[in-house]
């Protein structure tokens, strides 16, 4: 996706208003950017809470800044800058955080990102935006620059199986209709998720949903979500984030708040450091149950 | 500036009694820091140039210099700290086009004008850019990430003034981080660095107009509580509020300068 983001970004360089500031990150990815963005490209260097407030003041000046490193360096070092200077003032500064949950795998546990949006909509005015596939980000890229105040974008590698395609970009989507439960998922894991269920019998299969776009409230809930549920009577929330702050929380209190919640529930969702060993992003996640295989095993109960 | 000396003692008046009638704290750092602020509003800052105060404590001063150039009313210092009010302790956020940004959290305002300086050069916008410190903030390092940014970046004109007081919440600057302020230590990160005296209207306007292109740092002498007997260098100032009889006293002391 940071290709994408990058391509993208330097179809919009001729902006005026487009600045990007990088925390040393980029290296064999941003290039034809700042080749693309000049003065308007800036190497903050290794001081996220400065690049963050420095990006506040461009924004003051009606710039329209992104910030860019990878994901926890964006969100989790510089949180109170991001809450004080960008999301208090309700300035449009883009966070982009590459490597959502435990996408950098055996970097270690200082490089994942576990809870990110869900730090971030603790916070006024702040959208985040989880693309799933790589062709939601130029997409979204086109809502960031026109949001009016802070956003984050979360980025991720694409898992979507060869020769699948998809509905047209919205804030939710329908991937597949089974009638197995109700299944929403986020970011990358719905490709992980499509590529073992698609070929599943229809009555195992799940009624699978992708949600790109947080904060949820009870409005923006579809309602072929929710017909689905009135069916399906049972709930599976999967994502690459812990449950504090996470889509399953935010779904079900939706759903309490409008008395549609089904009477099963599950939440898969990142567990942490299970076995205190560290590992690629596949063995995370299969430490968590956010693996292919356990999902299947759970939709074929 | 004879008569920017007149407004600076109206003004030191009028902060004292919105103190008193907030039954507020933080007096000690605000009278360190009315001069600098006065001396810019009055003599200094234009329509495109942009202040900001990175010591969020001394909004009272703020306030009381922006009462004093008539941009706020007296019915509007009486909301400081109240309920219902804009004249929260610390600026607040959307209030005047004159505080750009919500302050009061240490280490975060160098980096707001270094990004405004750096908005006004990529887009050649005109005006320049000042910043008020605290000497305490130095202690946080996201300020001296502003400073190696700053260092390395030809800017807009950006003045920083550090009220350099000396005196901190819980003890003296040198007794709790021992980090001895000098212009030279701004030097050594490629800054233009000078000392001057943070109450001498004459060497703040001076400094203001010596700053062209690019980032300069004057380290301000000043007095905790200056101009009050038994407030200056006192510590407990930056918390305490007066009572009727140290706000008699002070009242008598202001009149009699």
């Amino acid at each position: 996706m940071r290709n994408i983001l990058c391509q993208t970004l330097v179809d919009h360089a001729s902006g005026p208003k487009l600045v990007f500031l990088t925390g040393d990150l980029g290296f064999r990815a941003l290039e034809p950017l700042r080749d693309a963005l000049g003065e308007r490209f800036i190497n903050a260097g290794i001081a996220e809470q400065n690049m963050v407030s420095v990006a506040a003041g461009l924004a003051r000046t009606g710039l329209r800044p992104w910030v860019y490193s990878i994901a926890p360096f964006v969100y989790a070092r510089p949180y109170e800058q991001i809450r004080n200077d960008i999301c208090m003032h309700r300035l449009p500064v883009i966070l982009v955080g590459n490597g959502g949950g435990y996408a950098y795998g055996s970097m270690g546990g200082t490089h994942h990102a576990l809870e990110d949006y869900g730090a971030l909509l603790c916070l006024q005015n702040m959208r985040v935006y989880v693309p799933a596939f790589a062709a939601d980000v130029p997409i979204i890229i086109d809502q960031l620059m026109r949001l009016p105040g802070p956003g984050y974008l979360r980025l991720g590698r694409c898992e979507l199986p060869r020769d699948m395609e998809l509905p047209e970009y919205a804030a939710w989507r329908r991937l597949l209709r089974g009638k197995g439960p109700t299944m929403v998922a986020a970011g990358p894991l719905a490709g992980a998720i499509l590529s073992v269920t698609a070929t599943l019998p229809l009555e195992q299969q799940p009624d699978l949903w992708v949600v790109t776009e947080l904060p949820l409230s009870a409005e923006s809930i579809p309602e072929g979500l929710l017909s689905s549920l009135r069916s399906s009577q049972r709930l599976i929330v999967v994502e690459e984030h812990v449950s504090s702050g996470g889509i399953g929380q935010m779904l079900s209190y939706c759903l309490a708040l409008m008395g549609r919640m089904p009477p099963v529930f599950t939440h898969r969702c990142a567990l942490g450091y299970v076995s205190a060993r560290y590992g690629s992003q596949k063995f995370h996640r299969k430490e968590c149950g956010l693996d292919p295989e356990s999902i299947l095993k759970e939709l074929c109960q | 500036m004879e008569k920017l000396k007149e407004a600076i003692k109206k003004t030191r008046k009028r902060l004292i009694e919105m103190h008193y009638d907030s039954g507020v704290g933080h007096i000690g750092g605000n009278l360190s820091a009315l001069h600098i602020m006065m001396v810019l509003f009055h003599t200094v800052l234009e329509a495109q140039d942009t202040f900001i105060l990175s010591k969020g404590h001394a909004a009272g001063a703020l306030y009381a210099t922006l009462w004093s150039i008539g941009r706020l009313k007296d019915e509007a210092l009486l909301q400081f700290h109240r309920d219902d009010t804009k004249l929260s302790g610390h600026p607040a956020p959307d209030f005047l086009p004159e505080i750009p940004f919500s302050t009061g959290s240490l280490g975060h305002g160098l980096s707001l004008a270094a990004g405004i300086a750096l908005g006004k050069t990529l887009q050649k916008q005109p005006g320049r850019v000042f910043c008020l410190l605290s000497d305490g903030e130095l202690q946080e390092g996201s300020t001296w990430e502003a400073l190696i940014f700053l260092a390395h970046r030809l800017l807009a004109p950006l003045t920083v003034f550090i009220d350099h007081n000396e005196l901190q919440g819980f003890g003296t600057t040198k007794e709790v981080s021992g980090l001895q302020l000098t212009a030279e230590k701004f030097r050594d990160f490629g800054l233009a660095a000078e000392e001057i005296d943070g109450h001498d209207v004459y060497a703040i306007a001076s400094a203001c107009k010596r700053s062209s292109s690019g980032t300069k740092i004057y380290l301000a002498h000043t007095c905790k509580g200056y101009g009050i007997s038994f407030m200056e260098n006192q510590m407990e100032w930056h918390y305490l509020s007066m009572t009727e009889e140290q706000y008699m006293q002070a009242l008598k002391e202001l009149e009699s300068l």
